[in-house]
């Protein structure tokens, strides 16, 4: 393990800090599940942190002026750059504590909120530069698996299957026709101290995730699956159980991967039917039997991919 | 149209529209998005959190005996308190018109 | 008073920015600008500046990298030129907006397609409208000067600053400069204290929504800023000459006292422009030269000012504005004379597009044809000169 995570023990339901990092009053949909990841990421990273938002959902529900719900120091300059953003500020605080303008003793966080499409698409060359660079920040991942501000368009992070305006279930082509974009093994490949997935459903995992990306010396990076009842059709209500159905349907595996190691924090010997995780949305509603069949050969696939990984460095939380 | 709804003369903005006052949404409203309330039944109720730690709306705040109350100020009725509240101790109640 | 060393322009300009105390330079490298990060990149690696050199994957995250630092509190500088430039082309409109004191030099190159590396205004004048204050340099020890003015305009105004200097013709030419002692840049351009920034112990929300009931105010606010860092300029213009004796202003004029005709130009052509001038001005021709120095804002008074009673106006421009009635100086010059008293003739040249040679017998011919527009209606809007039919 790591140095800088040894002394950190967790969080639990009865120790959670009581700093909020950011207000009600904001305007995500009722049920969003990508506004409650950053409720909780900052409660783990506490006040002295600044955060970058791309365009996209979180800066438009929480910045209409002349109302912010940042408690915290926050900037949204444009789509596909807060990874580039994020790194000039944390070199600009290296710098600055350097020539003894900022107290050496603080330390900042800088934490990246970016969706999907600013992560997977456009931003990913930044993504890929701030990570090669080594700085030492934060970048979360909010992936409900379209653009969802526009008006729920595909991104290469949108399921295989799904529908969204893009990739509409047509008469011939039934949604989405590529498979979800490797994003964690892209991310992986730069060599970072830390990459994990956490999902709203496991807010505790969520929260240490993001507290030990903040620990390690260099980018911490966390891909969050995010549902969106309003993209994806489910009602408001089922949306934190969407998320942990994902999970435990191994759609979604919660796992991480320190220095390169990989860990799976939750394995999942008996998945829960993969049609439970469709039949709440409608997103998904249109499915044939044969879409179906090839999604859970694939996730399968995928997930004992992942696991003969983790098997490879014998460690298992 | 009034102040708080951004109209403020131009020499009153602050250099780049930076918003100074931190987490000042707190002032807006968002609890006449509401169709469904959450109501709490404290005799079940084991308070453990879980819908404090879940709510995306921020509203559940801890009172002094310990219980998680929700402010229906912000509460938009999403359910998800009383989805994954393990004790059933909250329910979605229709708002009166 | 430093001694004059010589110097190509780029590895002056760099000691220049080195002498500011910039924190953080985040830049890609593209020609001409190239010698400009280069040098610094060695200053920073030899531990004689103290600053983080961040070698960003494009130019649009050498922008937002500079966006990130100097919203943070950090004294920032990049370089670019050409398609670098329009590679971070929005982050432009959202530096000036957020007001931040970036300062960057362009090396001023022309666009693709066809790609061609060689020199001419049609990068910087896509920026036109970003709210950047926008200068532009004659000569190397103009350009050296521009650059300690540069932070001081920029972090007073709070307003980002790009400094133009022409590619190859000026970045890569060996020139006599004098430096400022050590002690007088410090004196001239004291360490950066911004008010508002992305500090944890006083948070602020910075790119928040601008919705309809807003965003004319910001922009009516923006605007505001970007003229009244007129007299900014100006002033640090004023201070600058105090403390060294060169003396700069918004509009530089040649031989204009008693001019019948002018020329305008920007940038490094105008020593050849001049040239022309002393040949016609031996003829007895009373002609004179203008060359803005400050483009944006643009600096109306002292233009009306310098143009004196000339007849006829011939303005030369480096870049194209397609389907337009004229080159950018052209269309800008036009306007700024509609609404005075002083209606001079205007005839507008476009002229040594990337790199193409304007010599000196080019200028007499501008001067000719300006010359004959005093009596005669032109019959074009805008020429692109030289073009080979």
């Amino acid at each position: 393990m790591r140095a800088e995570l040894k002394k950190f023990k967790g969080f639990n339901l009865k120790n959670l800090p009581e700093f909020e990092g950011f207000a009600p009053g904001h305007r995500a949909c009722q049920g969003c599940g990508t506004v409650l990841p950053v409720k909780l990421a900052l409660k783990a990273l506490g006040p002295n942190t600044i955060a970058v938002s791309t365009t996209g959902c979180i800066e438009i529900i929480s910045t209409p002026f002349p109302y912010t719900s940042w408690k915290i120091p926050w900037i949204h300059a444009a789509f596909e750059n807060a990874a580039s953003v994020a790194s000039g500020i944390e070199a600009a605080i290296k710098v600055l504590k350097r020539k003894g303008k900022i107290s050496k003793k603080q330390k900042i966080n800088v934490v990246v909120f970016a969706g999907d499409g600013a992560t997977f698409d456009i931003g990913l060359q930044f993504l890929s530069g701030a990570l090669e660079r080594g700085h030492d920040f934060i970048y979360i991942c909010l992936d409900n698996e379209a653009y969802m501000n526009t008006g729920v368009q595909r991104s290469a992070a949108t399921p295989y299957g799904a529908h969204t305006t893009t990739s509409p279930a047509g008469k011939v082509i039934k949604g989405q026709i590529t498979w979800k974009k490797n994003l964690m093994g892209i991310v992986v490949a730069h060599n970072i101290p830390y990459a994990a997935t956490a999902s709203p459903a496991f807010p505790i995992d969520l929260m240490n995730k993001v507290k030990k990306a903040s620990l390690v010396n260099g980018p911490g990076f966390i891909h969050v699956l995010s549902p969106c009842p309003t993209g994806w059709g489910c009602k408001s209500e089922d949306s934190i159980l969407t998320a942990k159905l994902a999970v435990e349907t191994r759609i979604f595996p919660l796992y991480e991967v320190i220095d390169g190691k990989y860990i799976l924090n939750r394995k999942i010997d008996k998945p829960k039917p993969i049609e439970e995780y469709f039949k709440l949305q409608r997103r998904f509603r249109h499915l044939t039997p044969e879409q179906i069949e090839y999604i859970k050969k694939r996730v399968d696939e995928e997930y004992e991919k992942l696991v003969k990984l983790c098997e490879c460095f014998g460690v298992e939380s | 149209m009034p102040k708080d709804q951004g109209l403020v003369s131009w020499k009153e903005l602050a250099p780049g529209m930076f918003i100074l006052e931190p987490g000042n949404s707190v002032k807006f409203k968002t609890g006449d998005w509401r169709a469904y309330k959450p109501v709490l039944d404290k005799e079940k109720c084991i308070k453990c959190g879980i819908c404090y730690t879940l709510c995306p709306d921020l509203c559940y705040k801890k009172d002094k005996d310990g219980y998680f109350i929700p402010d229906l100020y912000y509460c938009k009725g999403c359910g998800v308190c009383a989805k994954h509240c393990p004790k059933g101790a909250i329910t979605m109640v229709l708002e009166e018109a | 008073m430093g001694k004059k060393v010589a110097k190509e322009v780029s590895i002056a300009i760099a000691d220049a920015v080195a002498q500011c105390k910039v924190d953080v330079i985040s830049a890609y490298p593209i020609t001409p600008q190239t010698h400009i990060v280069e040098h610094l990149a060695e200053l920073v690696n030899n531990g004689e500046l103290d600053a983080e050199y961040m070698p960003v994957e494009s130019e649009h995250a050498a922008m937002s990298a500079c966006i990130g630092a100097a919203a943070t509190g950090a004294r920032t500088f990049t370089s670019t030129a050409a398609q670098g430039l329009l590679l971070m082309y929005e982050n432009l409109f959202i530096a000036s907006a957020f007001r931040l004191p970036i300062v960057m030099v362009i090396a001023n190159r022309s666009i693709s397609a066809p790609i061609s590396i060689w020199n001419d205004h049609s990068d910087v004048m896509t920026m036109r409208d970003s709210g950047w204050i926008q200068t532009f340099a004659e000569n190397g020890q103009e350009a050296v000067d521009l650059i300690y003015h540069a932070y001081k305009v920029a972090e007073k105004a709070l307003l980002p600053v790009a400094v133009n200097i022409d590619g190859f013709t000026l970045s890569h030419v060996i020139e006599p400069i004098e430096f400022l002692d050590q002690k007088l840049v410090d004196k001239y351009v004291p360490p950066l204290r911004m008010k508002y920034k992305l500090d944890p112990k006083k948070p602020i929300t910075m790119g928040a929504i601008g919705i309809p009931e807003i965003y004319t105010e910001a922009k009516k606010a923006q605007d505001e800023a970007l003229k009244a860092s007129y007299r900014i300029i100006v002033n640090a213009w004023k201070e600058f000459e105090k403390l060294t004796g060169r003396k700069y202003q918004p509009v530089e004029t040649y031989k204009m006292e008693d001019a019948e005709i002018a020329l305008i130009i920007m940038g490094s052509l105008a020593e050849t422009a001049m040239n022309a001038v002393d040949l016609l001005r031996k003829k007895r021709k009373k002609v004179g030269l203008l060359r803005f120095r400050l483009w944006r804002p643009f600096p109306m008074k002292d233009f009306i000012r310098a143009i004196g009673k000339v007849k006829a106006i011939g303005v030369i421009d480096r870049a194209v504005s397609h389907g337009s009635t004229g080159g950018p100086v052209g269309i800008e010059v036009r306007s700024a004379l509609y609404q005075s008293n002083k209606r001079p003739k205007i005839i507008n040249f476009i002229a040594g597009l990337s790199g193409r040679d304007v010599t000196v017998e080019d200028f007499i011919e501008f001067f000719e044809k300006t010359y004959e527009a005093i009596s005669k209606k032109p019959k074009f809007s805008y020429e692109i000169y030289g073009a080979k039919e």
